[in-house]
């Protein structure tokens, strides 16, 4: 089998990366913008072996995807940001039950039901803090349809290593948007499997404790080895515990465990950053606009380049701080009131220099707004 | 070859998304080039007004919506007074004839076909509308092939609808023909 | 065989209350489930939050503890997910009823293979005493301390309407009753629904003044009767036990292995 080459929408692109990263279960309910991910999936699973359901609601969705994940299917669910609310109750079990799977949230204007049908990046707090307690999350975005394709299948790769969810941070845009896709063939992209134990039968398995590389072998339900599951605080074998010293220690360890990871996780591109005076910072659609400013100023002979992050949690900010460490100002776009640059601002070398170029009207930012700040800020008028 | 930027406008359920989608593919996948759909659209699957982009090009798409966009279709007098001030100066807009009464004070190249009637009176029903318009646009404007046009819809329907839309493809080609412009 | 090798003994004196009938509820389902003989690798618990879901921690299964109401909706991933395994799922009344409400219904619905277990004791007991869907009028609770003005659910009622296929209830009282239903139950092909009326002397009991737990097992005694029986029909008020719905319909992951077969040919 070769490459294939098709004309999808980012909602499509998502579902075949994750067909191909080994995706056999899924647990969702209605919702604009992410619907088509649940109506593809209902045609692909069972066409792979894989089962799909619509649940009663976001909740049972994200209640089910854990359910299937600990049988030992890669799991995932797809949503917006309404759906997104509910399911964090699930989300944080999953964190702390540490049971690798995908979420998927394609994101519209908020707060409440807010602009259903129209974009926004405003979920990206609620990406990082949407479930209670200390935690950490990976999350990561896309600003192409092919790269929501190889995003998407390193979501999946990165929840199995690090046995945990992953949030895919799509956005309205991003998942209507059709463009060409080129799927590779398998085997081209990496793809992880699950980490089984090798514990035998009869011999102590321990669910929740890391091996020297970190790693968290599993059993699946139904195998040979029979331990328990809780979202309370628990020790190595899964049973609740409020022993100080390891309530502790799992607090540090999921923490940690991702935050710690920040250079492993951080994945980016970038457009000439080198001599960059000025370095623009964005992420998913609104990326686009930026690279067609910086594109066309840079070949006016402007000192423009973007950071395009793609890791979006853990928040790359050695990365960040690196790459904009000569920079004279740095611009931040996005489609929300400035949630990431409330975390690019603490962290680069002159935080005085940060700017917001912020659009919270449902509509795609364009070049031309981004052009027309960065024009006030340099001085040049409106 | 030259830049496409379409904006196709109608209302929910005359198809615009899909002639779009079609259009934009058979570019993709036909003729080798880039090209971009997206859409914006209300909460009717029904009547609302309904709008769909499309770039086609031979370099990246960045910033993926039209803004101005230098062919407009439109086939509702909604869509036509929302969109006609957005033609770029020296435009095409290509509109249904007898579902739209377009302002003759923009500096556009307007294209009349009364395109819902000719598909009423062949097939009875106003579903093949979006493929005859699309016929009509490609001959128009030439930013695709035909052929390619062809094999998307050969690819894309099942076998039962092939001579239906062929032959509002084709009905769509032969109205527009009369008022392509030779330079 | 005994049932000592489906308990996780180290765990044992339980936490539950002395006088709690969730122990006996526990332990008329052990005898079930070694009387069914099923394969112990098989076996599979998922609870959700609450007294009646830390039943699961003491079980030598494959044991999920989850949210508060969610226990089925877990449940339903993992039997779709592999229909192979045996699920049991012990909830509360305000488990179940409450903020699970929504699941339950859907899951009777939907008539995917599992044993629910709806542990009622007309309480929320882990919190401390409030008043759950299933207490009823004129209930004292510490969140009706004059008296509760809530309809209740009927369990078996509800399930029925929602379209469970199989649905019975007993008693904490009733220990062998208990153990035959859930064999019943896990014998059923789709969603069982069997609930247990159980006393909570802490606070149910003790804030409305119904003694200990001996003469709260004595009202379930005195104040139940099964279905069908003499003492039914000459007292219409009692509560009936017994088995209400055992009808066959559809099963969901059979059902889904049609899809599957579709999905091949198209």
């Amino acid at each position: 089998m070769s490459s294939q080459i098709c004309f999808v929408q980012g909602n499509e692109a998502c579902v075949r990366g994750a067909l191909y990263a080994g995706v056999r279960f899924f647990a969702g309910y209605p919702i604009t913008p992410s619907t088509e991910i649940a109506e593809h999936l209902a045609e692909q699973l069972p066409r792979v072996g894989g089962k799909f359901v619509q649940m009663e609601d976001e909740i049972a969705s994200m209640c089910a995807v854990c359910g299937a994940s600990l049988a030992g299917f890669k799991a995932m669910t797809a949503t917006s940001g309404p759906g997104f609310s509910l399911k964090q109750e699930a989300l944080g079990y999953a964190i702390m039950a540490e049971i690798p799977c995908v979420v998927v949230d394609v994101q519209r204007g908020g707060p409440s039901t807010g602009l259903p049908t129209e974009c926004s990046q405003g979920d990206l707090m609620q990406a990082r803090w949407g479930a209670h307690g200390d935690h950490s999350i990976i999350a990561l975005t896309a600003s192409s349809i092919q790269d929501v394709f190889s995003t998407t299948v390193e979501a999946f790769n990165m929840a199995e290593t690090y046995r945990t969810p992953v949030i895919l941070l799509f956005d309205e845009v991003i998942g209507h948007m059709r463009e060409k896709l080129e799927i590779p063939e398998q085997g081209v992209l990496p793809v992880v499997e699950r980490l089984h134990t090798e514990v035998r039968a009869g011999v102590n398995y321990h669910p929740y404790l890391p091996r020297e590389d970190g790693r968290l072998p599993m059993s699946d339900f139904g195998g040979v080895h029979r331990y328990n599951v809780t979202g309370l605080h628990h020790d190595i074998w899964g049973f609740p515990t409020q022993n100080a010293d390891q309530v502790s220690k799992l607090n540090y360890h999921l923490y940690d465990k991702i935050e710690n990871r920040e250079h492993l996780l951080a994945r980016w591109k970038e457009y000439y950053l080198d001599d960059a005076e000025q370095v623009i910072i964005s992420y998913g659609s609104s990326a686009r606009s930026c690279r067609q400013l910086v594109e066309n100023r840079h070949h006016k002979g402007d000192r423009i380049g973007l950071l395009e992050l793609q890791t979006l949690w853990p928040f790359p900010a050695k990365l960040v701080r690196e790459k904009t460490a000569r920079a004279k100002s740095i611009f931040v776009v996005e489609m929300n009131m400035g949630q990431l640059a409330a975390q690019v601002k603490p962290i680069v070398v002159n935080p005085d220099r940060v700017f917001r170029v912020n659009r919270v009207d449902g509509q795609l930012i364009t070049p031309t707004d981004i052009g027309q700040v960065m024009r006030v800020i340099e001085g040049r008028g409106f | 070859m030259e830049k496409f930027r379409f904006l196709l406008s109608g209302s929910g359920g005359q198809g615009v998304i899909t002639m779009a989608i079609l259009l934009a593919e058979a570019a993709v996948l036909y003729e080798g080039r880039v090209a971009v759909q997206s859409q914006s659209y209300g909460p009717e699957a029904r009547g609302g007004a309904t709008r769909s982009d499309v770039i086609i090009a031979d370099e990246p798409i960045l910033f993926p919506k039209v803004s101005q966009p230098n062919v407009l279709v439109t086939l509702t007098n909604e869509a036509a007074g929302k969109y006609m001030p957005l033609i770029r100066p020296g435009g095409m807009c290509l509109y249904d004839s007898d579902l739209v009464q377009p302002s003759r004070r923009i500096d556009a190249i307007l294209k009349g076909i009364p395109m819902h009637r000719a598909v009423m009176e062949k097939f009875g029903k106003s579903q093949a509308l979006n493929i005859c318009v699309l016929g009509a646009l490609v001959t128009l404007t030439g930013a695709v092939h035909m052929e390619a046009i062809e094999k998307v819809l050969a690819a894309r329907f099942k076998p039962a609808f092939h001579a239906a839309n062929s032959a509002a493809l084709a009905l769509g080609a032969e109205l527009a023909r009369p008022l392509v412009e030779h330079s | 065989m005994s049932i000592h090798r489906l308990i996780r003994q180290r765990f044992f004196p339980h936490l539950w209350c002395p006088g709690c009938g969730h122990g006996m509820i526990l332990n008329a389902l052990l005898h079930a489930v070694d009387e069914l003989g099923i394969e112990q690798s098989q076996l599979c618990m998922v609870s959700g939050i609450g007294c009646s879901a830390r039943i699961s921690g003491y079980v030598d299964f494959h044991s999920m503890h989850t949210l508060h109401g969610r226990a089925l909706a877990f449940a339903t991933g993992l039997k779709l997910a592999r229909p192979e395994l045996k699920v049991f799922v012990p909830m509360g009344d305000g488990d179940a009823m409450a903020i699970g409400g929504n699941h339950f219904i859907h899951a009777c619905r939907r008539n995917i293979d599992m044993v629910a277990i709806v542990m009622n004791n007309r309480i929320y007991g882990m919190t401390g005493g409030q008043y759950s869907p299933l207490s009823g009028r004129g209930i004292v609770a510490t969140t009706a301390p004059y008296h509760s003005i809530d309809r209740d659910f009927d369990t078996v009622r509800l399930a029925t309407g929602a379209g469970a296929t199989f649905v019975a209830r007993t008693t904490a009282f009733h220990v062998r009753e208990i153990s035959s239903l859930i064999k019943k139950a896990y014998e059923h092909k789709g969603f069982a629904v069997v609930e247990v009326l159980t006393q909570c002397p802490t606070y149910f009991g003790r804030k409305n003044k119904l003694g200990g737990p001996v003469q709260m097992l004595e009202w379930y005694r005195d104040n139940t009767a099964p279905l069908g029986s003499k003492k039914l029909a000459e007292n219409p008020d009692l509560i009936p036990r017994g088995v209400f719905v055992d009808e066959e319909a559809p099963e969901y992951c059979s059902e889904y292995d049609s899809v599957i077969a579709r999905a091949h040919k198209e």
